[in-house]
């Protein structure tokens, strides 16, 4: 079958590997229909995920039709089309107990790698890195789905590919972000970073009752689609200060709630701006957490930070003293998807929300280098790319599928 | 069961010291009775070198003068100041650290500095050529002490890290302590979580034979006896008889409160015969006993919560560097003979 395999930095590959094997009784095997770069793909892209190893097939967002099944999984049948969640879980430990999926204790074959790093593990992820178990990934035409039972989720007809498939991790991601705000009626949340996951956190937290969502970026067609297509006021960093700007519409509070949906690789202008891009280019720091540095310093006093973005390993600078003297709540995690797959598959069904506005481009599996780099640099106004295998991009001058 | 706790006490002071007491005590008498014996294979010779060394320091450095004319060596003030630190450096390492070997060892090193420094004094014909000879004839006496010292320090406590091996782990899984004990109690189950275990096959009156894979693909044998049966409680159990490492392990089921599930307590006892080996436990069995044993109680914990071994051993990949192909799939995960 066809994958993208990761070779390194900027080095991705589309290449003939062998097709994945049920492994274990309770896996499936997935034919993909539909998969998707993340932005969380980004930093495997960059070479900012430690424990990738050279060959690695990557991609979390996949779905498609159940072709084999292990003999432990009952509740699938060949043929079935599905959505599946990026963490993978048992069901059956104390975490998937408490509906806490992405904590599996069960899931990750790598634990101990985790466990050196973070202290202990989280479950295991497709395709993102062998701490996080070392699994094949998704942007690929088949793939082996542990725990098959637990996690892919059927879905109806009546719904196209594009309409679903953010289920399997950015629509929950935005969601989870949203509702670890603990949003009151009336209540106003800043949002940092409209890419997919910042745009499903606003259009969530709209849902789930907020009367104000600030959106802030700098490219405009991601603030075009934050206001048109999710009502957020705007806010461009590259022509106003943020912190100045969120006092002024907020009667100088700050948001009640903030969300940061940037992650790891920042991006800023000035002396903090050039300080961690140094420190992360010469390999002294992980991250760059310009975004979260910002959603500390303007929340509200006694807010929440709430914090879908990825970050990796040791942050620098972060100001700890705000959170501790004005009382702020940090919330993050990886997304417990299985447990919003289903009453967020009811909100598509019953039109309330409809998750394929955020894609901007659809191109044959064989062209995910190309639309990686078109997606990290923001090329022509990318902010979302679904991949199609099984299409070729030979028979079509502008390689795009429509 | 009683009478089995009974045979239990009696082999308590077994000749090969296996013994299959509670986790914590047997622990904490281990490390103590380990410890104990480092310092005791000889702590004078080392110490005496260390007030030694502590002498010189003092000499060199508070009176540089009277000690180049007692030893001949005329002129070489600052050179005997520095001699003095390093002496200082290694009389401290010697007396207070746990292990003296890297510190005899530097005194070794220090002792063929200087003799390398007064051999080059006695090139030249001078009228101290006899104390320097003298000098020479007290270093090299002197080097030798270190270098006997060194040596028996150095068998000491590759003797001493060979000897024995005692590891702990623990897990809570989310199944009732009779489950867990019922299949814990099934042999045919253990191959399937602990990692060193190749097979297992019953014998006459209830003991069994354990394949053990050690390094490079080489095996060992076992008979082991049970020797601790408690219902839904505790299974302890030993090896018999000489095989290369002698075990003894047991493990625990407890239903403390606020803990969701079963608590189960590992703990593994791994002993080389005395003097036959100065490889490691570790080494001999191609992997850290404790990691092996946190291991092994992870996929005890999966096998029974998930019914299955997470894994990703035969999964498609592009093409691998050659540390990757070092490293087949699945590999990483420590999961030895099983992934």
């Amino acid at each position: 079958m066809k994958a993208n395999c990761w070779y390194g930095a900027t080095d991705l590959r589309v290449e003939d590997v062998p097709d994945p094997q049920i492994i274990n009784p309770r896996d499936a095997i997935i034919r993909v229909t539909s998969t998707a770069i993340c932005g969380s793909d980004l930093h495997i892209y960059g070479g900012h995920i430690p424990t990738m190893m050279r060959g690695d097939i990557i991609g979390h967002e996949f779905m498609g039709e159940v072709v084999e099944i292990g003999p432990g999984v009952s509740n699938l049948k060949l043929g079935d089309r599905v959505v599946n969640p990026f963490p993978i879980a048992c069901g059956r430990c104390y975490f998937c107990g408490s509906a806490q999926y992405s904590l599996c204790e069960n899931s990750n074959p790598n634990a101990w790698m985790a466990e050196k790093l973070w202290g202990h593990s989280p479950a295991g992820l497709f395709g993102y890195s062998h701490m996080l178990g070392g699994y094949a990934g998704g942007q690929a035409e088949y793939v082996r789905v542990p725990f098959a039972d637990v996690g892919p989720i059927k879905v109806p007809s009546g719904l196209t590919d594009e309409q679903v498939l953010f289920l399997s991790d950015i629509f929950p991601t935005g969601y989870m972000a949203a509702e670890n705000c603990s949003i009151r009626p009336g209540d106003t949340i800043a949002v940092w970073g409209c890419g997919p996951v910042g745009l499903f956190a606003i259009a969530s937290a709209f849902l789930l009752g907020a009367e104000r969502v600030i959106a802030i970026d700098r490219f405009p067609e991601r603030l075009r689609k934050a206001s048109k297509e999710c009502h957020a006021e705007v806010l461009n960093y590259e022509h106003v200060d943020i912190q100045e700007a969120l006092r002024e519409l907020t009667g100088g509070r700050g948001p009640d709630a903030c969300i940061d949906a940037v992650g790891m690789e920042g991006h800023a202008h000035g002396m903090f701006g050039m300080y961690d891009r140094v420190k992360m280019a010469l390999r002294m720091a992980t991250d760059r957490p310009t975004s979260l540095r910002q959603a500390i310093l303007a929340c509200r006093n006694g807010g929440t930070v709430s914090v879908p973005g990825v970050y990796g390993g040791f942050l620098d600078k972060l100001p700890f003293g705000a959170i501790v003297n004005r009382a702020l709540t940090i919330k993050s995690g990886q997304t417990h998807v299985q447990r919003y797959m289903k009453p967020l598959l009811e909100m598509i069904q019953q039109g309330r929300i409809d998750p394929s506005f955020v894609v901007s481009h659809r191109l044959p599996l064989e062209d995910a280098p190309k639309a990686f780099a078109m997606f990290r640099d923001k090329e022509h106004e990318c902010t979302k790319v679904v991949l199609k295998p099984g299409h070729s991009s030979d028979n079509r001058a502008d390689g795009t599928i429509h | 069961m009683a009478t089995e706790t009974s045979t239990l006490r009696e082999q308590r002071n077994s000749p090969a010291g296996l013994t299959t007491q509670d986790t914590g005590a047997r622990q904490s008498a281990l490390f103590t009775s380990r410890s104990a014996r480092t310092r005791r294979e000889n702590p004078m010779v080392p110490r005496s070198l260390g007030w030694l060394s502590l002498g010189l320091a003092a000499a060199a450095c508070l009176a540089p003068g009277a000690l180049s004319r007692l030893t001949g060596l005329r002129h070489r003030g600052p050179l005997l100041r520095a001699i003095g630190v390093r002496e200082l450096v290694s009389g401290i390492g010697l007396l207070t650290q746990e292990n003296p070997t890297p510190w005899l060892l530097s005194r070794v090193a220090g002792d063929a500095i200087d003799l390398a420094v007064a051999l080059s004094a006695l090139r030249a014909s001078s009228p101290q050529r006899g104390r320097t000879l003298g000098t020479v004839g007290i270093l090299a006496a002197v080097m030798a002490a270190d270098l006997a010292a060194s040596v028996q320090s150095l068998r000491a406590s590759r003797s001493h890290a060979a000897a024995d091996a005692y590891v702990g782990a623990s897990v809570v899984v989310n199944r009732p302590a009779q489950e867990c004990y019922d299949f814990w109690l099934e042999q045919c189950n253990l191959p399937r979580f602990i990692g060193l275990l190749q097979s297992i096959a019953p014998l006459d009156d209830g003991r069994s034979r354990w394949v053990i894979g050690a390094r490079a693909g080489a095996t060992l044998d076992w008979t082991v006896e049970t020797t601790a049966n408690e219902r839904t409680k505790r299974v302890e159990w030993r090896s018999l008889g000489e095989s290369g490492v002698q075990h003894a392990g047991g493990v625990r089921f407890e239903t403390p409160q606020g803990v969701h599930g079963t608590l189960v307590r590992l703990w593994m006892h791994y002993r080389t015969s005395a003097g036959k080996s100065v490889l490691s436990i570790a080494k001999l069995l191609g992997a850290d006993p404790q990691s092996l044993a946190r291991e092994d109680l992870r996929r005890f914990k999966q096998l029974l919560e998930a019914g299955e071994i997470a894994s990703t051993k035969g999964q498609p990949s592009g093409r691998r560097s050659v540390l990757g192909r070092l490293l087949p799939e699945g590999r990483l995960s420590r999961q030895r003979g099983l992934s």
